[in-house]
């Protein structure tokens, strides 16, 4: 047997973030003061340089002229070629014998999120140094999430996936439980880690089925296996079902997101910012790759479930967000609601054996999802912003009479919630619009009128912040803290909201562009 | 196509002129704020004038029209245009806007460059809701618009304000968002098309239409609003400051009617008039129970906003009947009703503003303290109640011909509004201003500054030109009032 060596170049980024994860680990093993501002510091550079590799391929060969074209509905993916720079040629570029692909939505998907955790990291800077949870461990961990959400992001394979959500999941369980000495932490912890490793075995096991019946684990095998019906359909649907929940398990979607309130509420702001942002879009990710590639053959099936899911999701969440005082479980419910709406769009793909919007569908979930990754950012962000050394800032009171305070954080605030809610100029209206526009083309009428109508529920829990901010006196005085960067940044992430708002059409065209080239 | 983008103007003057008096931050700067916003106001309403000089009233077809591809990708375009229908709103509002400015300039200390960003945002969000011709880009303004009046309530509300904010927000929203599902579909059965002039060719069935009926209907009713979803406006007006008040009542009502007009009329003729029974029913439940509840109040601001209703009913009631007389008596209705009440909520808000009551049992011989607030105040309320030779008189006058026209006794019951509106608004206008002296804080009060008596002579002048001469505003609409009719004579089965 001949030994090939593999194609090292789809792989840069990751070679790149795990040498420098390990590189770090060795660095700060040395450093006697402070290694958490020096872990923190490399850390960030790194993480700078792999958004910069992964983005690599579209700067060199980035085309805006097609971009800005008229007629983006009828887009085939043929405009751009944003796999075409890897090593083989086509639109899908594998290495590792298939295990591992770099193709147009890895390409985007990686540098937001390693963008994303950038962020994460500097917005929860201060609140992490007041707290003195700023250890090396601490960025080691978020470096090795960072890690495992660029690994599932370019999965090829079943076991590639499995192995990133491993790699993401047990740094997480790490961090939710970093702070030790607080019970809270660390039973948010635990809950997380029982349930996931319950959730990851289920996926596991889904996935071993899958194998079974098709006896093969590459991602594009499987799906070629099932169109060319070879595989065992009673294993295969059983199989099927497992990995939907587990997927939606790790997206958070009802009835599987028991965790995600106790570990929004129990983990550290900081930390449950990490885990409410960049790792969205790997869910989204792996639900792309593992359902609607795989499983394509089947997408009648799965979008039923998922369909279920989702209206569940919305439901549930805007529901029980109602109800909270705390504002991150608030944030968490919502964050149910959200991935329903996103796998609204994942529902609309094929209608009547008709796949010819599939590509946009998805595209819609995929604006869905950045977006929201970007509202949260701003949500956490803010709330981080608002915290003390030994005050949390944890309870929806703590937003009263916040325009009295300051003006500038509590409009900020408002858009954030305001996008949240779907109003219009910002950029959460577009996002529901166009996931909603593919519901209806569906011809699920139903569906539509339930996600609205969830809407305006959910319109009342967003209002309700931006109520004590502007309506309600202040309970204390306190001026907001931060650094002037942060600052920045953050404002800088809100206004994102409202720019994307107003002038939608480039960014949904490019995410089209890409999911259409995905598949 | 003109050179000037006077719509665009309209709507972005505003906003930007918002934004930057929002830049002036706090309190310290206010008079900095609030000539801001003077200077934007004027601005808007400068761009706004020539939309009524410079508009071709022989002609049906959108005027002023603008075209620039927005978000391609889902085929949403800036697409602004006016027809008679919409001009005069456009131009009511700013100049609605300028009065307002005007009216806060002193009474509001707290936050100044807030309200006076909240109000101009709000005007250019208005101005975008009349000229749109893109269903989306109609829908966006439509409801951002909901949040500078939910902020106005409740920042600068009364003691109930945030419940009544949030009843405003939230009812609004429940209307839009099924409205947003039917464009959804309008758009995936017209083949790709957000553009309203596109649907109102579209040939839909009747099931469809009548699907389509009911979520317009559901949106604009909560709007305008017709009974029985009308109980959030009461509490709004209450609640809201007076500015909050003026613009609600001038404006914010008419985006309900204005919507009929424009969506449900054209793209669903046969379900409109299938549903015509119904709405007519509706109207006229608006028209003479509402005034009946209108008679009972003791709130001034709670009476004036049900004979908002009462009155909005009388618009609603014109536009079914499918005639000329109708819906161009109503479209006066809806300007007039812009005036008088918009100048009926300053008059009680110069009261409330020496006062803070608004109970009409606290008032009393306020004549004999304020002669010439007074008169102004007999004025609006005339034209309130419908008196012949004001504003008021013109629009009811001809909803009422239309009605006969119609069906006898449809027109008796809407006619009713005449005693019944009058008895409301006089009896209520005889315990506050008429009378011996009620109590020591009657004696004690100060006749209108000249701020005030500026901006309400501006009001008087518009209501009795209005009145004497309504023709310049009737001319405008002819045309596009007799396309919409033929189209929905014609119907799309």
């Amino acid at each position: 047997m001949e030994f090939q060596i593999p194609d090292f170049y789809p792989a840069l980024t990751e070679i790149f973030l795990s040498s420098a994860a390990l590189l770090i680990l060795l660095i700060v093993s040395f450093v006697r003061q402070g290694a958490g501002q020096v872990a923190y510091k490399l850390s960030q550079v790194s993480l700078i340089i792999a958004a910069v590799l992964a983005a690599s391929p579209i700067l060199i060969n980035i085309d805006f002229g097609l971009m800005f074209g008229g007629e983006s509905w009828t887009l085939d993916g043929a405009g751009i070629t944003f796999g075409q720079q890897c090593a083989t040629s086509g639109k899908m570029c594998f290495t590792f014998g298939q295990m591992f692909v770099n193709d147009g939505l890895a390409i985007v998907l990686k540098p937001l999120a390693l963008i994303a955790v950038s962020l994460s990291l500097l917005y929860g800077r201060r609140y992490v140094s007041d707290r003195r949870l700023d250890t090396a461990e601490y960025y080691l961990l978020v470096l090795f999430s960072a890690l495992g959400i660029l690994v599932m992001i370019s999965a090829g394979s079943l076991l590639t996936i499995y192995l990133g959500l491993e790699m993401l999941s047990l740094s997480s369980y790490a961090l939710v439980a970093i702070n030790r000495d607080s019970v809270q932490s660390t039973e948010a912890g635990m809950k997380y880690f029982v349930l996931g490793a319950l959730a990851s075995g289920l996926l596991l096991y889904g996935i071993s089925m899958v194998y079974g019946a098709t006896q093969t684990l590459n991602i594009i095998d499987v799906a070629r296996a099932l169109v060319e019906q070879q595989a065992n359909n009673t294993i295969m649907v059983f199989g099927m079902v497992f990995v939907v929940a587990g997927v939606a398990f790790k997206l958070g979607a009802a009835p599987f997101h028991m965790w995600i309130p106790d570990v929004y509420q129990g983990a550290p702001t900081s930390v449950t910012l990490l885990l409410g942002a960049a790792p969205k879009l790997a869910a989204f990710a792996m639900a792309f790759r593992m359902i609607a590639i795989a499983f394509w053959a089947f997408a009648e099936q799965w979008q039923h479930m998922l369909m279920l899911l989702a209206a569940a999701s919305i439901v549930l969440g805007n529901v029980a967000a109602i109800a909270q005082t705390n504002i991150k479980r608030m944030l968490a419910y919502s964050a149910i609601s959200h991935m329903g709406f996103m796998l609204l769009g994942l529902t609309s793909g094929v209608v009547n054996g008709d796949s010819y919007h599939a590509g946009n569908a998805y595209a819609a979930s995929l604006f869905y999802v950045v977006t929201y990754v970007l509202t949260t950012l701003a949500a956490f962000g803010i709330l981080m912003l608002m915290t003390r050394s030994g005050f949390e800032a944890e309870n929806i009171d703590d937003f009263k009479g916040l325009n009295r305070r300051s003006s500038w954080w509590a409009g900020m605030m408002a858009v954030v919630m305001f996008s949240m809610a779907g109003i219009p100029f910002f950029v959460g209206f577009f996002a529901k619009f166009l996931v909603l526009q593919f519901v209806v083309a569906t011809d699920h009428l139903w569906l539509a009128v339930l996600a609205v109508m969830m809407s305006l529920v959910g319109a009342f829990y967003y209002l309700r912040v931006v109520k004590l901010m502007f309506f309600d006196e202040p309970v204390e005085t306190a001026p907001i803290m931060g650094g002037i960067g942060v600052k920045i940044a953050l404002s800088l992430n809100v206004l994102m909201l409202a720019v994307l708002g107003l002038f939608p059409h480039l960014s949904m065209s490019i995410l089209s562009i890409v999911m259409n080239g995905s598949f | 196509m003109t050179a000037v983008p006077y719509l665009s103007l309209s709507i972005w003057i505003p906003i930007f002129g918002g934004l930057l008096a929002l830049c002036t931050g706090g309190d310290r700067n206010a008079q900095v704020a609030r000539f801001i916003a003077l200077v934007a106001a004027l601005a808007g309403l400068a761009v706004a004038v020539p939309l009524f000089t410079h508009f071709d009233a022989s002609s049906a077809a959108m005027q002023f029209e603008e075209h620039a591809a927005w978000i391609p990708y889902i085929r949403i375009n800036y697409s602004l245009g006016v027809d008679g229908i919409s001009m005069p709103f456009v131009v009511l509002n700013s100049f609605i806007t300028l009065i307002v400015v005007v009216a806060g300039w002193e009474v509001i200390q707290n936050k100044v460059s807030q309200y006076m960003a909240a109000f101009l945002i709000m005007s250019g969000l208005l101005n975008g809701i009349f000229s749109s011709m893109d269903a989306v880009l109609f829908y966006v303004f439509f409801e951002a618009s909901l949040i500078p009046l939910y902020l106005i309530i409740g920042i600068w509300g009364g003691a109930n304000r945030v419940y009544a904010a949030f009843k405003f927000f939230l009812y609004t929203l429940l209307g839009s968002l099924l409205m947003l599902v039917a464009f959804i579909y309008l758009f995936i059965h017209s083949g790709g098309s957000f553009n309203i002039q596109d649907w109102h060719e579209l040939s839909l069935g009747l099931t469809a239409q009548k699907w389509i009926f009911w979520a317009f209907l559901l949106s604009f009713a909560v709007k305008v609003p017709m009974w029985p979803v009308h109980t959030w406006l009461p509490d709004a007006h209450v609640e809201a400051p007076t500015g909050g008040s003026v613009v609600l009542a001038a404006i914010g009502l008419k985006l309900g009617a204005y919507g009929f007009l424009r969506f449900s009329l054209p793209v669903v003729p046969d379900a409109s008039q299938y549903f015509a029974p119904l709405m007519i029913t509706l109207s006229l439940i608006a028209v003479i129970y509402i005034g009946f509840v209108a008679l009972v109040q003791t709130d001034m601001k709670k009476l004036v906003a049900y004979s908002s209703i009462s009155h909005m009913g009388f618009v609603t009631l014109g536009f079914f009947m499918f005639n000329a007389l109708g819906i161009e008596g109503a479209l006066v209705q809806m300007i007039s009703h812009g005036f008088v009440s918009g100048a009926m909520f300053l008059c009680i808000g110069v009261l409330y503003d020496r006062m803070h009551s608004r109970q009409i049992a606290d008032y009393g011989g306020v004549v004999n303290t304020m002669p010439k607030f007074a008169a102004f105040f007999m004025l609006f309320a005339m034209a309130n109640s419908g008196l012949p030779g004001t504003s008021g008189f013109v629009g009811e006058f001809m909803v009422a011909l239309g009605a006969v026209q119609f069906d006898f006794w449809v027109g008796f019951a809407a006619a009713t509004t005449l005693i019944v509106g009058a008895a409301y608004t006089l009896w209520m206008y005889k315990r506050v201003v008429f009378g011996a002296v009620a109590n020591p804080h009657v004696s004690e009060l100060t006749d209108i500054n000249r701020r005030e008596f500026v901006f309400l002579a501006v009001l008087a002048i518009c209501v009795l030109v209005m009145g004497l001469y309504p023709a310049p505003v009737t001319d405008v609409m002819h045309a596009s009032v007799d396309q919409l009719l033929k189209h929905v004579a014609a119907g799309k089965l």
